[in-house]
């Protein structure tokens, strides 16, 4: 866990970077502060590690007042990963990945091994570790530097920006790589990003900085796209919020009706049916036609959504389907049911109240 | 060419070479080791580093020959000591070196430099085992600069009697006898162009890390 009490960080020409913030990033979760450049994030988490000193208030990590111990060995105790990586050029992958076990001064073939076991969780083969950094592509080095902060297994991890240089396809797939990755490592993270859109999908919490350093909203990432606090919030977190809320409503609760089946060979009169082979898997969508059902006259099933998933997907399912119905699938792929966007529209109304957070009033 | 007197003097001439070798590889030696600790300092500490820029330009524009016959006097050495020589080109090492270890130094990428910082690298260590190692092909550049320098500046010092090869040249010139210079000549050429392809080979054994590209 790390906490801010009231840390403010004014540099010497007088500039206030951080001022007056307040906010705890619980354990085990991420935490994500986002803003516009120049707002004092980068400042709040370098005062972590103490890359810059707090001018007042004070920061705990797991408890303890930061500056109460030594620099340099609370660096070595915290995770750190930057965004050009920041990798030594002359050292291999393996080599990188180890360098805090070898300041900790650890038994070398722990650490090999243990650097091993990391560079496969993050998707490098062993083959790799013997290369050096130049080269890897840009996302195979931030894995890289993901694993370096990794190495001495610390409970704490800052990250810096730490796939804004990659191109957006890669950024995609680094981002879901490091969630299944802090499901399995469950560290407690502070991730500065400017991208709105990152810390929404990264974020268990979110805290939106404004400029002069100000925290402006500290919340979930569906509790901020519902509720901002204000106009700035508001206006940082974007025009769609509204729609990329969904992707925090559930849908487990959504009222479905029996779908619409039919197999191939029988005929489909008076609606548009659901093809689906002998173990109700679904193959495609049927016009409404006399003719015997055919293999050729399938439409494409497009997207479907699960109970577990997000009131986005059930929606966008509905989108995509010529039929106007969402074909939901039970966690053993099979179709257990059909939802049309009526009873969508009623559920997400129902689920925003409960939420207790019903649609703002402008 | 007189070879016979090539063989006959083959004793002298191996005794110049290997004294050229000496007086123009100790001070390459001494000169980066006092480089290395001035611009660690100079790269460290910024604002030293416009003066001491400065100075070593100062330090440079001083004639060897002038160097030679000035350090006895401020020394209190014989004119013949090699120490003067040695002494004398260990300045102008340093003088140069000191530059290059400064704008290798400044090659350490900014992201590089912060994550040893944020890492939790102590000062010294972070110089000596991530700085420095990157900055091995800028220094190595400008060792070679250097020593190539040295090996032709080491005959300027046969003016005042100690000089390796040169002697070579001085005596060879005083009784108009070909052979004698071309054989210092060659011999010098020579050092120079092996001294250099070993530092090359030094460098592509140190940094096998700055030859490559990107294979994916």
């Amino acid at each position: 866990m790390i906490e801010f009490e009231s840390v403010s960080k004014r540099f010497p020409d007088g500039t206030v970077a951080v001022d007056d913030i307040s906010f705890v990033a619980p354990k085990g979760q991420i935490t994500v502060l986002v803003g516009p450049s120049g707002c004092g994030k980068t400042t709040s988490l370098a005062m972590v590690n103490r890359l810059v000193d707090v001018t007042s208030g004070r920061i705990l990590v797991d408890g303890q007042d930061n500056s109460e111990s030594d620099r340099v060995e609370l660096r070595r105790g915290i995770g750190y990963v930057i965004q050009h990586s920041g990798l030594f050029p002359h050292r291999t992958v393996l080599d990188n990945v180890t360098t805090v076990p070898r300041l900790l001064g650890w038994d070398k073939a722990a650490t090999r091994k243990r650097a091993y076991e990391l560079l496969e969780l993050v998707g490098l083969s062993a083959e790799q570790a013997k290369r050096y950094p130049a080269q890897l592509s840009g996302g195979q080095q931030q894995r890289v530097g993901v694993a370096r902060a990794l190495a001495s297994d610390p409970p704490v991890m800052l990250m810096d920006e730490p796939f804004s240089a990659v191109d957006p396809v890669v950024r995609a797939s680094l981002q879901d790589e490091f969630l299944r990755l802090q499901e399995h490592v469950g560290k407690t993270i502070l991730f500065v990003t400017h991208d709105i859109d990152e810390a929404i999908k990264l974020g268990d919490r979110v805290a939106v900085f404004a400029q002069g350093g100000h925290l402006a909203q500290i919340d979930s990432p569906g509790d901020l796209l519902a509720a901002p606090a204000n106009e700035f919030v508001a206006s940082f977190v974007g025009r769609d919020r509204g729609y990329r809320r969904l992707s925090f409503l559930p849908c487990d609760d959504v009222a479905v009706q029996p779908a619409p089946t039919v197999r191939l060979g029988d005929r489909a009169a008076g609606e548009w049916r659901l093809a689906v082979d002998e173990d109700n898997r679904p193959l495609g969508w049927v016009a409404p036609d006399d003719g015997a059902v055919t293999q050729e006259r399938l439409h494409p099933v497009g997207s479907t959504f699960t109970a577990a998933g997000s009131l986005r997907s059930a929606l966008d399912a509905v989108l995509v389907s010529p039929a106007g119905l969402a074909i939901r699938l039970g966690t053993d792929g099979r179709v257990d049911g059909v939802v049309d966007h009526a009873s969508l529209a009623a559920h997400h109304q129902a689920a925003s109240e409960a939420a207790g957070t019903s649609q703002e009033t402008r | 060419m007189d070879w016979g007197w090539v063989v006959d003097n083959r004793d002298l001439i191996g005794s110049l070479l290997v004294e050229h070798i000496w007086l123009s590889a100790i001070p390459v030696v001494l000169g980066l080791a006092l480089a290395l600790v001035v611009g660690v300092l100079a790269h460290t500490y910024r604002w030293a580093y416009p003066p001491l820029l400065v100075a070593v330009g100062v330090l440079y524009t001083i004639p060897s020959l002038a160097l030679f016959i000035v350090l006895p006097v401020l020394l209190g050495t014989q004119i013949l000591n090699p120490l003067n020589i040695v002494i004398a080109l260990t300045i102008y090492s340093g003088a140069l070196l000191v530059r290059t270890v400064v704008d290798g130094l400044d090659t350490v990428p900014e992201a590089v430099r912060q994550a040893a910082v944020g890492l939790g690298y102590r000062r010294f260590p972070r110089i000596v085992t991530v700085e420095l190692p990157i900055a091995i092909p800028v220094i190595i550049a400008g060792l070679r600069v250097v020593t190539v320098a040295n090996i032709s500046m080491v005959s300027v010092g046969a003016l005042i009697g100690i000089g390796g090869l040169g002697e070579l040249f001085t005596s060879g010139f005083q009784i108009r006898f070909v052979t004698e210079i071309v054989v210092g000549l060659a011999l010098s050429l020579l050092l120079a162009v092996s001294a250099d392809a070993l530092l090359v080979l030094a460098q592509h054994r140190t940094t096998p890390w700055d030859r490559l590209g990107r294979t994916a």
